[in-house]
């Protein structure tokens, strides 16, 4: 409803005292059209804002129950027991549903992610930035691109020109850092955060 | 819809009911006597088939429903055994899954068919925007409903998919998550998946019903392009197309039968009879036939797009892909303002018709490489160069882009088309002179 609306009644039964103003400063002609340019408009607005966030507070618990669940987001740490792994060997463990790969680089596969000029990489990060000790890598085995699982974990995998990962969906290769190499992957495979809890024992998440 | 000046009913019963509610004046308006151009050729029954394919789905959809268990640990199990135990559940799941394949066909013959006859053009730009919301529409619950199996494509197909979003900026991921309801494609995905999947289907029977509306309030085009003009073009709807929808719609649901029956795994992948393992991706994902051209246009941009001598990125190769897919559908929706060429019918537009054909060839080409894996090496150009499949997408995608963006507006201005005939009428009596060399 508009304030100029000819036959809004007046606000306080006409005994208004800012009638004369309002037509002077305005110029307009009818007598019903004086305050309730303030205090209607007033009671609209704050009726009409009142009404929006009353929708907002309605709206959001149907958006985020799509959201991660309590028992989904309390899966979202593993401890995993590294004694096992032999040098030049890699696990895969599970992660928030994820795969997540953990080698233990060889001093080969140590030296040549350290070697890479890093201004040549597509997404620039030192090997040592993406590790804590240099022997173990983790790093989340989903590709960049579409979220593939790349291969390399077993003996006999390919592994790229890179001595990392392949991913064969659309052909992203990766070092023996995680970086992507070479393919249409936008970015590294993703450092989960961890913790060494003992020298064989690490915490993801 | 309304009440209006009403001719009685014989049957009384019939007479009570549409003197209170006039549903069968409505049905005798819409269905019986509507005037409906007497040109149509057999491309007009496409509408009437994916009408029918719309109520299979719905129907076996329903009963697949009352025997499926939407939940990561049973789902794959449940759907074997609607195959080996349920009554006829083999049946019903041949029916649901060669149906989504042949609703696709009809619905690109239907689109096609408004193509090549400008049934896009004023005045139906409207119905041609609701079908393309249909189009839409049916491509988000085709996809939701494959990943139901929780076969090995289901779920990398969901991850590959729900990964698009990831590609936006800023709030990609959050919006990923919101959308699978975890960190990963899970058992929250798969339920949501389901609960979409049953509403989808009625979301388009409501547009369906607003996209025959529209067409009730313009009429049908027809194989000349020309509107109606006097009784003489018209024939009313039934029972002459009651009777040739009805013949239309046995002929396909033949073809239909022959793959239920006989090869109703040809047009599906085997890896979808693996269970779903977040821990292996198969070697080659595809996704359905129906979606390729799509996926080719999706995986044809390999190059980042950032201020030349910078460093700076503004696309990456996986956003650019993914706006390119979506685009590709998006702009079917303005096609009525790309293409503004007065003649309506490709009949008498020679240039049109053949960049059209052409554009189906490509979108063909576009499916073919989108099936196979990317950069398989096709044939050398010189010693270091090798044409690859990524190559015939990234020129297929241009010529897509191209005939909306670039060939319709030049079309649109300079094309001469040839004489149109004054009416339908004209048009079908003097066929020989007027429509030679075609369907």
């Amino acid at each position: 409803m508009s304030s100029h609306d000819p036959h809004s009644p007046c606000c306080g039964g006409g005994s208004c005292a800012s009638d004369q103003e309002n037509q002077s400063h305005n110029g307009h002609s009818e007598p019903s059209s004086c305050c309730g340019e303030s205090r209607r408009d007033f009671l609209f607005m704050t009726a009409g804002a009142m009404a929006a966030v009353g929708a907002g507070s309605v709206v959001w618990p149907f958006v985020h129950q799509m959201n991660p669940a309590a028992d989904t987001l309390a899966m979202s740490t593993t401890e995993v027991d590294l004694s096992s792994v032999e040098v030049g060997q890699s696990v895969t463990v599970m992660w928030r549903g994820k795969p997540v790969f953990i080698r233990r680089r060889t001093v080969k596969e140590i030296q040549e992610a350290a070697d890479v000029d890093v201004s040549t990489l597509r997404d620039k990060q030192a090997d040592a930035d993406r590790v804590k000790a240099p022997e173990w890598l983790i790093v989340i085995g989903v590709c960049t691109h579409l979220g593939c699982v790349p291969l390399g974990q077993k003996t006999g995998d390919m592994r790229g020109d890179y001595d990392g990962w392949f991913c064969p969906c659309h052909g992203s290769a990766y070092d023996s850092s995680g970086r992507i190499r070479k393919g249409p992957a936008p970015k590294n495979l993703e450092v989960p955060t961890y913790s060494f809890l003992s020298d064989t024992l690490v915490r993801i998440g | 819809m309304s009440a209006g000046p009403r001719k009685p009913f014989e049957n009384k019963i019939v007479e009570w009911v549409d003197s209170r509610l006039p549903l069968f004046t409505m049905l005798d308006k819409e269905y019986g006597v509507f005037p409906t151009p007497k040109n149509f050729n057999y491309f007009w029954n496409f509408g009437a088939i994916a009408m029918f394919m719309l109520v299979t789905m719905i129907v076996s959809g329903i009963t697949l429903a009352m025997h499926y268990a939407a939940n990561t640990g049973i789902a794959f199990d449940s759907v074997e055994r609607i195959m080996r135990d349920v009554n006829y559940g083999w049946l019903l799941r041949y029916i649901h899954m060669n149906g989504a394949s042949f609703f696709f066909v009809a619905v690109y013959i239907h689109i096609f068919r408004g193509m090549y006859y400008g049934s896009y053009k004023q005045p139906r730009e409207l119905l041609w925007i609701f079908g393309v919301v249909i189009f839409l529409l049916m491509m988000a619950t085709a996809f939701m409903g494959y990943v139901l199996p929780w076969g090995q494509m289901s779920y990398w197909g969901a991850t590959v998919i729900t990964n698009f979003f990831t590609a936006f900026p800023l709030v990609g991921e959050s919006v990923q998550t919101l959308l699978i309801g975890g960190f990963s494609v899970d058992n929250p995905t798969l339920n949501r998946f389901f609960a979409l999947h049953y509403l989808l289907p009625f979301v388009i029977v409501g547009v369906v019903f607003l996209h025959v509306w529209a067409l009730h309030v313009t009429g049908s085009n027809n194989p000349s392009g020309i509107e109606p003009k006097t009784k003489e073009d018209t024939l009313p709807f039934h029972p002459y197309y009651t009777m040739k929808d009805s013949f239309g719609i046995l002929v396909f649901v033949i073809i239909y039968a022959i793959f239920i029956f006989f090869m109703p795994n040809a047009l599906g992948h085997p890896d979808n009879y693996i269970p779903a393992n977040p821990m292996v991706t198969p070697a080659h994902i595809v996704p359905e036939w129906y979606f390729l051209p799509f996926y080719a246009i999706l995986r044809a941009v390999t190059i980042d797009i950032g201020i030349p001598f910078t460093e700076v990125t503004i696309i990456t190769a996986k956003l650019g892909g993914v706006l390119l897919m979506f685009g590709s559908i998006a702009v079917l929706l303005v096609m009525p303002w790309l293409d503004s060429h007065p003649v309506r019918s490709a009949r008498y537009r020679p240039k049109f018709k053949f960049f059209l054909l052409l554009f189906v060839v490509i979108v063909l080409v576009l499916g073919k490489v989108g099936g196979m894996p990317a950069d398989v090496p096709l044939f050398h150009i010189t010693e270091n160069m090798i044409f690859t499949t990524t190559h015939v997408a990234q020129i297929a995608t241009v010529y897509y882009f191209a005939f909306f963006l670039v060939v319709l507006p030049i079309l649109s201005r300079v094309e001469k088309a040839l004489p149109v005939p004054a009416s339908i009428h004209e048009s079908v009596t003097n066929c020989k002179s007027s429509c030679e060399g075609n369907a």
